[in-house]
C-alpha cells in the first residue's frame, strides 16, 4: 500500500486536472444542506462537511432512473419493442465521501450484484466509480459506526482513504482504481508507507474515542425470526411513527424501488424510483389487500429488514453502517440505535 | 451484462374471455423473435412479467404448459391499470414479456407420487400449466394419482371449461369439479365451496402423496383444516403466494415475506416453510 500527500494548495489544481476524465462528484451546500453531489467545473468539494443530509448512494443509484424506452408510432418498424436507455458510463469520482457511507456501498452491492441477477445500471455505474474517502476526525453526535464494522477511518469500499492534516492530506492508495485517480490528478508526492500508517492509526484511534454511541448486535443472529416479529414492543416503538419515509430516503443503504411507466408524445419511458416500505403502498395489492396494512407492521418491516432479515441472509451484520442520519432526520425521534438494543436483548418467553 | 429488466417483445396471436362476465381473459402469445421463446424455456408454477410500453409491468402466472409448444398464454382478472388496459388490447399488438421467473412447483420431489391439485376462481392457471404437463403421454407415468378439485362461483366462471370437461372424461385423473352453486338442472359435477369438497373427495394422505393449493385467501384459510383431517402434513401441503411485486428477480425489495423474496425464492413454498415466516402475504 503506498501513501502519496497532497497539499492543500494542489489540490483544487489537482482536481481539475482530473476532470479531463472522470466527472467529479462532492460535499456541497445547496439549499436543503450539504449533498454529494455533481460538482460543476466552478465548484469544488467542501471537504470539511460533516455528515451529508442525503447519503451519496444516489451517485449509483439515482432517486430516479431512465431504464427503458420503446417508441410507440407504429410507422416504426420497433414500434412497442423496450430498450435499454443510453447511460454514460464515463469514469466518475465521488471526493470526500465518508467511510461509513463506503461501507453501505458495499452492503447494497449484495443485493444489486448477486449471482442470479446483475442489475446493469447499479454495476455499469458501480464499475466506472472511483471512491476518494475521507477519514471523519470529528465524529457527530449521532454516529455509531464503530458498531457496525465500519469505523471512521474504515478502508471498507474505498479506492483511496484520505486524513486531513490541517495544510495537507495524506491518502493511502487502495486499490488500482484509487492509483489512477491519482495519477490523473498528478498527485505523486509518496510518503513514507510506515510513518504515514502510524499517523493513520493514531487518528482512527482519537476518533474512535470521540464516538461515545453504540449497539449491541452479537445476539440478533440467534434470535428467531418469529420470536422477534411477534415480540410485545413494536407497537411501543411505532407509536409516534408518522410514516414519513425520512429514514428510509436519507438512508445510504436503503435501496428499494418503485418501477413506473411514462409516456410522452410517442416515446414511452421506464424509470425506476426510489420506494420506502413506509408506505401502505409499497405492499398495496390490487385487489385492496394489504400485507402491510398498519403502520406498526411497516415499522416493523424496517427494523426487521435491516436488522435481522439481512443479517440472516447475507451474514455480514447488520443493514445499517451508523451514519446516523435517520436519528438526525426523523421528525419524532425514533433511533434505530435503541430500538437495536431492545432487539437484541429481547429473550422470547 | 445481460439486462433482466428488458422484456422479450412478443405479438398478442389470440385474446379468448374465459368467464360468462368477462372479468377474465386468456391472452396467448407469439414471440417475435424465434430464438426468445428458447430462452423463454420454463416449468410448470413459474410466473413472467407481462410488460405494456407506457403502462406498466404486472406478474402473472403462466398457463400455458412446457409440453405446448410456439406460444405462452396467461389468464388474466381486469382490475387495475395495467390488467384494464390489456383487457382493451387487440390481437395483432406488441407488447413484451419478461421471465421466467420464480421457482416451480417441486416436480422432481413429486415424481412417483400421488399429486392433489386444489384451485378456486382463477387462481387456477398456474394448475393448468401443471395437469397439462403431467398428464403429457411423456410425463404421465412419472406421477402416480392425480385428483384435481377445482370451484368456481358458478358454471360460467369456471376457466378452461372445455379442457374440465375433457380431463372429467379420462380415467387417469380424478376430477372433483364444484360450483358454490347453480340453479342449472344440467349440472351434474359437485355444488358447493371447495373446502368441503376436498374433505369429502381428496384422497386420504399417505407420505407420498401431495396436494397444491391455489385460490383465494379465504379458500386457503378453510381448505388447510380439511387437509390436516385427511392427514397431510405441513411439508405435503404445496402453495403458490401472489405478493405485490414490481422487478420480479428479488432487487426491488417490496415481496418479502420475513427474509424470503416471493418474486425469487418463491413463489412456491410448503406450507411447512411458510409456517416458518411471518406470513406477510
Ligand atoms: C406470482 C403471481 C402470479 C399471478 N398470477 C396471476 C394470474 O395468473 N392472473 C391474474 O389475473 N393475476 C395474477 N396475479 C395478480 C396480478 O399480478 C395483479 O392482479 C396485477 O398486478 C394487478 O395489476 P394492475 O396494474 O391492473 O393493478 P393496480 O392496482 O393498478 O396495480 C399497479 C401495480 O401494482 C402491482 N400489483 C398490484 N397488485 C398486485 C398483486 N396482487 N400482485 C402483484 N403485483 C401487484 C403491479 O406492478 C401493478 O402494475 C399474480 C400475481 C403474482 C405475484
Ligand atoms: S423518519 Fe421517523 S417518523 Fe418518518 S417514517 Fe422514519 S421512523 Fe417514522
Ligand atoms: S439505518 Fe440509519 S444509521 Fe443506519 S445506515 Fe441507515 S440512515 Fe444510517
Ligand atoms: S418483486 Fe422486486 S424484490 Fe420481489
Amino acid at each position: 500500500m503506498n501513501f502519496i500527500t497532497i497539499d492543500k494548495k494542489d489540490w483544487a489544481g489537482g482536481i481539475d486536472r482530473s476532470r479531463k476524465t472522470y466527472r467529479v462528484f462532492g460535499p456541497v451546500q445547496d439549499e436543503n444542506g450539504c449533498q454529494i453531489k455533481p460538482l460543476t467545473p466552478d465548484l469544488y468539494p467542501l471537504m470539511d462537511a460533516g455528515v451529508t443530509v442525503m447519503s451519496p448512494k444516489s451517485v449509483l443509484f439515482p432517486q430516479t432512473e431512465k431504464m427503458l424506452t420503446a417508441t410507440l408510432d407504429a410507422s416504426r418498424e420497433d414500434h412497442h419493442i423496450m430498450k435499454p436507455v443510453e447511460k454514460d458510463d464515463t469514469l466518475r469520482v465521488v471526493l470526500g465521501i465518508r467511510p461509513y457511507d463506503a461501507r453501505a456501498i458495499l452492503l447494497v452491492k449484495l443485493n444489486f450484484d448477486n449471482p442470479d441477477y446483475q442489475d446493469p445500471y447499479w454495476c455499469d455505474a458501480y464499475a466506472a466509480t472511483t471512491f476518494v474517502g475521507l477519514g471523519v476526525n470529528r465524529p457527530g453526535p449521532c454516529d455509531f459506526s464503530t458498531s457496525t464494522g465500519c469505523g471512521p477511518f474504515s478502508e471498507e469500499g474505498l479506492d483511496v482513504l484520505m486524513a486531513d492534516l490541517d495544510d495537507r492530506y495524506l491518502a493511502k492508495i487502495l486499490t488500482e482504481k484509487g492509483e489512477t485517480w491519482a495519477g490523473a490528478c498528478g498527485f505523486d508526492t509518496t510518503a513514507d508507507a510506515a510513518e504515514s500508517q502510524a499517523l493513520f492509526d493514531i487518528l482512527r484511534k482519537e476518533a474512535e474515542k470521540n464516538i461515545t454511541a453504540s449497539v449491541d448486535t452479537d445476539q440478533l443472529s440467534e434470535k428467531s425470526i418469529l420470536d422477534l416479529h411477534e415480540a410485545p414492543f413494536w407497537d411501543d416503538v411505532a407509536f409516534s411513527c408518522i410514516n414519513c419515509g425520512t429514514c428510509t430516503y436519507v438512508c445510504p443503504t436503503c435501496w428499494c424501488f418503485d418501477i413506473q411507466d411514462e409516456t410522452k408524445h410517442k416515446t414511452a419511458v421506464r424509470f425506476r424510483n426510489w420506494d420506502s416500505c413506509m408506505s401502505p403502498l409499497f405492499t398495496h395489492h390490487a385487489s385492496g389487500h394489504n400485507p402491510r396494512e398498519s403502520k406498526v407492521q411497516r415499522v416493523r418491516q424496517r427494523f426487521m429488514h435491516k436488522l435481522k432479515y439481512f443479517v440472516d441472509k447475507y451474514d455480514q451484520g447488520i443493514m445499517c453502517v451508523g451514519c446516523g442520519r435517520c436519528v438526525a432526520s426523523c421528525p419524532v425521534n425514533i433511533d434505530i440505535r435503541e430500538v437495536c438494543t431492545i432487539m437484541n436483548n429481547h429473550e422470547s418467553k | 451484462m445481460e439486462n433482466p429488466y428488458v422484456p422479450y417483445p412478443v405479438r398478442i396471436d389470440d385474446i379468448e374471455v374465459a368467464t360468462e362476465d368477462k372479468s377474465l381473459k386468456t391472452f396467448t402469445f407469439v414471440f417475435q423473435n424465434p430464438e426468445d421463446e428458447e430462452k423463454f424455456a420454463y416449468k410448470a408454477g413459474q410466473f413472467a412479467e407481462l410488460s405494456i410500453p407506457g403502462v406498466g409491468e404486472i406478474p402473472i402466472g403462466i398457463a400455458s404448459s412446457p409440453v405446448e409448444k410456439g406460444f405462452v398464454k396467461f389468464t388474466v382478472f381486469r382490475t387495475g391499470v395495467v390488467t384494464s388496459h390489456l383487457h382493451n388490447m387487440k390481437k395483432g399488438d406488441i407488447m413484451g414479456i419478461r421471465g421466467p421467473l420464480g421457482n416451480w412447483y417441486p416436480w422432481e420431489k413429486l415424481e412417483n407420487k400421488n399429486v392433489v391439485i386444489i384451485g378456486g376462481g382463477f387462481a387456477f392457471t398456474t394448475l393448468r400449466s401443471s395437469i397439462v404437463y403431467m398428464l403429457d403421454p411423456a410425463n404421465r407415468s412419472r406421477f402416480k394419482n392425480i385428483d384435481v378439485v377445482y370451484g368456481a362461483r358458478s358454471p360460467g366462471m369456471l376457466l378452461y371449461r372445455e379442457e374440465l370437461f375433457d380431463w372429467e372424461k379420462r380415467d387417469d385423473i380424478n376430477m372433483h369439479i364444484t360450483v358454490d352453486g347453480t340453479d342449472d338442472p344440467e349440472w351434474k359435477y359437485h355444488k358447493g365451496f371447495v373446502p368441503q369438497v376436498v374433505e369429502n373427495n381428496a384422497p386420504v394422505a399417505d407420505e407420498d402423496t401431495y396436494a397444491i393449493v391455489c385460490g383465494p385467501p379465504i379458500m386457503i384459510k378453510f381448505t388447510q383444516p380439511a387437509l390436516t383431517k385427511l392427514g397431510y402434513q405441513e411439508h405435503q401441503i404445496i402453495m403458490s403466494l401472489e405478493n405485490r411485486m414490481k422487478c420480479g428477480i428479488g432487487m426491488c425489495g417490496r415481496c418479502n415475506i420475513g427474509k424470503e423474496l416471493v418474486c425469487k425464492d418463491g413463489p412456491v413454498f410448503t406450507l411447512e416453510q411458510i409456517n416458518q415466516t411471518p406470513k406477510e402475504y
